[in-house]
């Protein structure tokens, strides 16, 4: 597939300046200023409802933000939702698949809605399912397929789309040790070998020590912190001065924040 | 372009495989083919004896062989086609989290709608040829008699606006499935439209017709005309009203005007021909022209709203 060119290089890929999206009087992103450079692995946490959804959907021109800008590959989510859309893929969190397709179906139906040619659609959709583990299971309609099995076909989707940026929104939800490793893995080798920029949401800390390169916390529609890990230990230290794990400097910020 | 092919193709066939379309096409299917061979051989009974019959073949859509006849079975049963295809069309796909998945794809958002509609229109107009074509068939077998070119047009008409009208029905569910986020509310919404509409509006114009009082010096004649104008006036509302309306005079060659005040025997209709040539296809068409236009405003209206509400929906509670 031709890429489309809008990033100019040393841009960031994506870039948000005071982004703020209101729900009447609930504010759920609150003035975010977000830079992740190209072929970064960017960890995104935050509690339940703290607005990390709401920024993808924002950087996706899903949803219309109250005020602000983002860019996203170089384009505005506003006005070039679709070119965005080509450039990014997108995992969600609680995703849904239709109960009555099997799993080659479904990436069939997702390349033709990304216009890409039916026989080179074929090989990567039979690439993607070996890589996640599911070509054995690839004839068996998605009503029957576990939760884990559902998250593995949802990274072969990204796998199949080859985007230049993802947004995996808990992507490890669900699954077994087994899967979680291997989700880690892949998420890993795309951002090394392709150079992938990859967004990833979650709450399990010790997924996102491993494999992010830099992480921001975001807290109450607030980005509270925002660095690589070292930044961050950096800026919060342990009562008698020792390293504190990313769990602990999370908790630190979180109690601060409700207090 | 190739977003809506793909969605339409995927929801085509979603149809054709779902349990609950085949049940209703074979139900549909079974019906009509019993009225019209039943029709058939009520025919052939009125007609013995009769020197040169004409417009034989469309007497199978308008005689009552059981109970009514096949046009008005379309124009109550014809609607459920419609809602059963297009009241959870929207609103499943939010449930299930499908609806951000397709529209995090790189495709413009009526591609779905659009998308949606469209393979309604394909599945309902498989459904009512199949049909029309089957009572063609067996209209054959059991008159024995071939259609004239001229009853093939009017055959092809009353597909034609069959189709508008069913497929309003379509565009209703679907307002509906993007109105209510449950499918049962959806569900229960087009049926309670359905028998409003279809039921209760023509006893409701019936009743109030008949509390009109008759006016002091007005003859017994003035009167039940007068009732009757004004029951048809209140029922014009019902789209039902509207399509039975067209199809009477479209399936129907010998009839000039759109409203009967005396239901007349197939019989007498005959006899009464003798008197009065039929209409040419053109002129019966411009005599429904303001139905068959209102069947077709009231789609456009429907899809139109069902298009708007959707394009302006906040993704996130998507």
């Amino acid at each position: 597939m031709s890429l489309d060119q809008a990033l100019r290089p040393g841009e960031p890929a994506i870039q948000t300046r005071d982004l703020s999206k209101r729900y009447g009087a609930q504010v759920a992103v609150d003035r975010l200023n977000l830079s992740v450079a190209e072929g970064e692995v960017f960890g995104f946490l935050g509690p339940n409802g703290a607005g990390k959804t709401t920024t993808l959907l924002m950087l996706l021109g899903l949803t219309e933000p109250t005020s602000g800008t983002a860019r996203v590959a170089g384009l505005d989510p506003r006005r070039q939702p679709i070119r965005v859309k080509r450039q990014v893929g997108y995992l969600q969190e609680n995703m849904g698949f239709y109960r009555d397709l099997d799993a080659r179906q479904m990436l069939a139906f997702i390349a033709e809605l990304n216009d890409m040619p039916s026989p080179e659609a074929g090989e990567r959709a039979e690439a993607a399912l070996q890589a996640v583990g599911l070509a054995g299971e690839a004839g068996k309609k998605i009503g029957a397929y576990s939760r884990g099995m559902r998250q593995r076909l949802g990274l072969a989707e990204i796998l199949l789309k080859q985007p230049r940026i993802a947004f995996l929104d808990e992507p490890t939800i669900g699954l077994d040790p087994d899967g979680t490793a291997r989700m880690l893995e892949v998420i890993e080798r795309l951002a090394r070998e392709q150079g992938m920029t990859v967004l990833l949401c979650s709450h399990l800390l010790e997924q996102v020590e491993r494999v992010c390169t830099r992480i921001g916390i975001m807290i109450g529609g607030r980005l509270v912190a925002e660095g690589t890990l070292a930044e961050l230990r950096a800026a919060k230290f342990g009562l008698a001065g020792e390293e504190l794990s990313l769990e602990q400097i999370y908790l630190r910020y979180f109690r601060e924040s409700s207090t | 372009m190739s977003a809506l092919r793909a969605i339409t193709r995927k929801e085509v066939s979603d149809h054709f495989s779902s349990s609950r379309f085949l049940i209703l096409f074979s139900l549909i299917a079974m019906v009509s083919i019993l009225m019209v061979y039943m029709a058939g051989l009520k025919i052939s009974q009125d007609l013995e004896g009769e020197v040169k019959p004409t417009f034989v073949f469309l007497m199978l859509f308008t005689s009552s062989g059981i109970g009514f006849p096949l046009v008005q079975f379309v124009a109550f049963f014809g609607p459920l086609v419609g809602l059963i295809l297009g009241f959870d069309s929207i609103n499943r796909e939010w449930n299930e989290g499908t609806l951000s998945k397709l529209l995090a794809q790189p495709i413009y958002r009526d591609a779905v709608i659009n998308g949606k509609f469209l393979a309604g229109v394909l599945v309902i107009g498989v459904t009512l040829t199949a049909i029309v074509l089957a009572i063609t068939g067996l209209g054959l077998v059991t008159l024995g008699v071939v259609p004239g070119a001229e009853e093939l047009y009017r055959i092809f008409f009353y597909l034609l606006v069959s189709l508008v009208y069913v497929c309003f029905w379509l565009g209703v569910a679907i307002l509906f499935s993007i109105l209510f986020r449950s499918i049962t509310t959806s569900a229960l919404a087009s049926l309670a439209s359905w028998i409003f509409f279809s039921f209760l509006i023509p006893l409701a114009a019936s009743a109030g017709a008949s509390a009109a009082p008759p006016l002091s010096g007005e003859s017994q004649t003035g009167y039940i005309m007068r009732v009757s104008e004004l029951e048809r006036t209140l029922s014009l509302v019902s789209p039902m009203r509207m399509y039975l309306e067209s199809m009477a005079v479209i399936v129907d060659p010998l009839r000039r005007t759109a409203s009967a005040l005396v239901a007349v025997g197939r019989n007498e209709d005959i006899s009464l021909s003798r008197f009065a040539g039929p209409l040419s296809l053109d002129q019966s068409l411009l005599m429904v022209f303001p139905q068959i236009v209102f069947l077709v405003a009231i789609l456009v209206l429907c899809f139109g709203v069902s298009y708007i509400v959707f394009q302006r929906r906040e993704i996130r509670s998507i």
